[in-house]
């Protein structure tokens, strides 16, 4: 028994028998070492995540997306800071959270943190995946890098991770230094509670530029001109930020119920609108973010009257801020696999000719 | 011996057109196969099914022994791909768009240094190697591609069009260097081509591949016999002659080697022979006594095989 278990712990986990006695012989014949084991050598899905992450940092593209972001966030941590001390009330309820005011607050006709990242998140995502496969097509380098032993999958996998990685990066730093500079400026540092709320807030807005950056990669399969995919792209996200909420305002005033229709019908048109909004990748985003940020939202849809008596005015737990914002969270995952899946559809099976 | 590449019964429909129509063919190891065809004949789609790069409508594909439809990672292992109109990573220099390339091959680092060094003195463009690709002429591109090909130390590499475009001084050279590479590796090499005299030159067997169907294939010798005439050597004759031509002809026809004497037209002979027979035939006639002004002997290569092809089918249609 002892005999077997030490004749395992030679077997490397890649199966193959490495005795101390000849280790120093394989590793003098490196020829077969290389063939037998391939020791340290990256599988190819790295080596093309490290090729793409290199790709978009020496671009102009993320350079110019960084600065529009960067500025942008300057300009709301300015006004976070400058309406800092109109937001924080003594008698306020939530005073305990005044840190996460500086991602909510606005004024002065500028918006604030979570407004910026909900409208420049997806022209970020947007621009990172708008041209991940087509213009491979358009260089010919397509047809030559998948006649290299890989996956497709893992070709497209790793394009969505390199830029998913990049947006991560970018996100997380500027958050980080958001609260970095808040600190310095108002000298209260961060409660543990309030950390968590912006570490997942940092999540789900990275979640958020995940489903416009799939969107983009899933364009980038089906138009073969990265013009046009960037211009679809581009027209969806107008649609939803402009138009959708136009459309559901003209249902809204159509379906509208009398004023002396029954209170239950009022709640139920009032959900109805809400849900229709809903369908907003954006809406969801900012469902989201603002109960993760303002602990005092206590429901996304109307509460009645009675709902509302008797209850404690005080900031939700959270456990309870996630709990409320669980289905928003899974809607965005969710929109995020479908687009993956369509593009994965459409380009697993698909003829690779050159140009 | 199992072929390198085995196709049987390979078909490729694109709705109800047939881009490839029952394509049966096998090629050995250590063979220069050239395909040949005019464009859209189905060339590209066969060779693009050869590395499941494209899924057959039906029949199979094996390409060293594995099926490349169901199993395409384990041939790209062993199989180099050079496609039509190669293109590289512009912001990338020769050299680390072939470091690409071993990584994703999975060569070490070490390895991988030695093959890309040796293959850029080979293709002779160690001195543009760290030069940006963009910089590249087409055919620097191309012997780039044929590097990139055989970074991976491949069994068999399959080239598609890789004469295009490139001038007559630039395609020698190339054609030269595959030749060379592929003896040197003992490769199998598959080339497409609708240049036919470019290819005639290095090709151990070509495959005429028009309308998704493989006409014939051999040597470029055999096909001549096959498609032009019986005669491998045929020589042509205009001569003046005072009397009847009855007497030169039966001279002719007993010389060793010819088979055939036919008069065209006033004065112009055809002479079918087996043989190189052009100087025994100006001697005959000159003896009988006729005046010899012109004679010429004729051998067929590619594109008389071609040409003489096309028409045939178009006669054909037309008397159809």
């Amino acid at each position: 028994m002892k005999l077997l278990s030490q004749a395992r712990s030679y077997l490397s986990p890649s199966g193959t028998l490495t005795l101390p006695w000849v280790q120093e012989k394989v590793a003098t014949n490196k020829t077969f070492a290389q063939k037998e084991t391939k020791p340290n050598i990256p599988s190819p899905f790295w080596v093309i995540v490290q090729k793409e992450i290199a790709d978009h940092i020496h671009s102009w593209r993320l350079i110019i997306l960084v600065a529009i972001i960067t500025l942008a966030c300057a300009g709301s941590l300015i006004t976070g800071l400058m309406h800092f001390k109109d937001t924080v009330k003594p008698s306020d309820p939530e005073d305990a959270f005044f840190f996460l005011k500086l991602f909510t607050a606005s004024g002065n006709g500028l918006p604030s943190f979570i407004v910026f990242i909900s409208f420049l998140g997806p022209l970020l995502g947007i621009g990172l995946g708008f041209d991940a496969i087509n213009s491979e097509q358009n260089r010919g380098t397509l047809a030559r890098i998948l006649s290299q032993p890989i996956f497709r999958d893992q070709w497209l996998n790793a394009k969505f991770l390199a830029s998913l990685l990049v947006v991560a990066v970018l996100i997380g730093s500027l958050t980080v230094l958001f609260m970095g500079i808040g600190i310095l400026r108002i000298g209260i540092p961060p409660t543990v509670e309030e950390v968590m709320r912006i570490i997942i807030f940092t999540l789900v807005s990275i979640c958020y530029i995940g489903f416009w950056l799939n969107l983009s990669l899933l364009f980038s399969v089906k138009f073969r001109q990265a013009a046009t995919s960037a211009l679809a792209c581009i027209a969806v996200w107008l649609f939803f930020t402009v138009f959708y909420g136009i459309v559901v305002n003209l249902i809204a005033n159509v379906l509208a119920p009398s004023e002396f229709a029954h209170p239950h019908q009022l709640v139920r048109y009032q959900e109805f609108i809400i849900n229709l909004l809903r369908v907003m990748p954006s809406q969801l985003y900012s469902d989201a973010t603002t109960t993760l940020l303002m602990p005092n939202v206590r429901s996304l849809g109307p509460l009645t009257q009675e709902q509302i008596v008797g209850t404690i005015p005080s900031p939700l737990p959270l456990g309870q801020s996630l709990m409320l914002v669980w289905a928003q969270l899974t809607c965005l995952i969710a929109a995020t696999v479908v687009c993956f899946g369509l593009a994965y559809y459409s380009f697993m099976r698909r003829e690779i000719r050159s140009r | 011996m199992q072929a390198v590449i085995q196709l049987d019964n390979l078909t490729k429909h694109y709705g109800d057109f047939k881009a490839v129509d029952g394509l049966n063919l096998q090629i050995q190891k250590g063979e220069v196969f050239g395909l040949l065809g005019p464009n859209g004949a189905g060339k590209s789609t066969t060779i693009l099914m050869m590395l499941g790069l494209t899924e057959p409508s039906s029949g199979l594909v094996h390409v060293c022994g594995l099926n490349a439809t169901t199993n395409p990672k384990a041939v790209k292992e062993k199989v180099g791909y050079l496609p039509e109109d190669v293109g590289f990573y512009d912001d990338l220099s020769g050299w680390e768009n072939l470091m690409f390339t071993a990584r994703l091959n999975r060569i070490a680092e070490e390895e991988a240094r030695n093959r890309i060094e040796d293959l850029l003195k080979k293709t002779s463009l160690e001195k543009a190697a760290h030069q940006k690709v963009r910089t590249y002429s087409r055919g620097m591109r191309q012997r780039l591609g044929l590097a990139d090909v055989l970074v991976k130390n491949p069994e068999v590499i399959i080239l598609d069009e890789p004469t295009l475009g490139i001038d007559p001084k630039g395609v020698k050279e190339l054609l030269d260097l595959i030749v060379e590479l592929s003896r040197e590796k003992g490769l199998t090499v598959l080339l497409s081509s609708h240049h036919l005299h470019q290819v005639q030159q290095i090709c151990t067997r070509v495959g005429l591949f028009v309308q998704g169907k493989l006409l014939a294939s051999g040597s470029v010798d055999e096909l001549a016999a096959e498609l032009i005439s019986k005669h491998l050597v045929q020589i042509e004759a205009r001569i003046t002659q005072p009397q009847s031509t009855a007497n030169l002809e039966a001279e002719l026809l007993q010389l060793e080697g010819v088979d055939d004497v036919k008069i065209l037209s006033k004065g112009l002979l055809y002479i079918g022979c087996s043989k190189d027979t052009s100087a025994e035939v100006a001697r005959a006639i000159v003896e009988a006594g006729a005046s010899l002004h012109h004679l010429s002997k004729k051998t067929y290569g590619l594109d008389d095989i071609y040409q003489r092809y096309f028409e045939e089918r178009k006669t054909k249609e037309v008397g159809a």
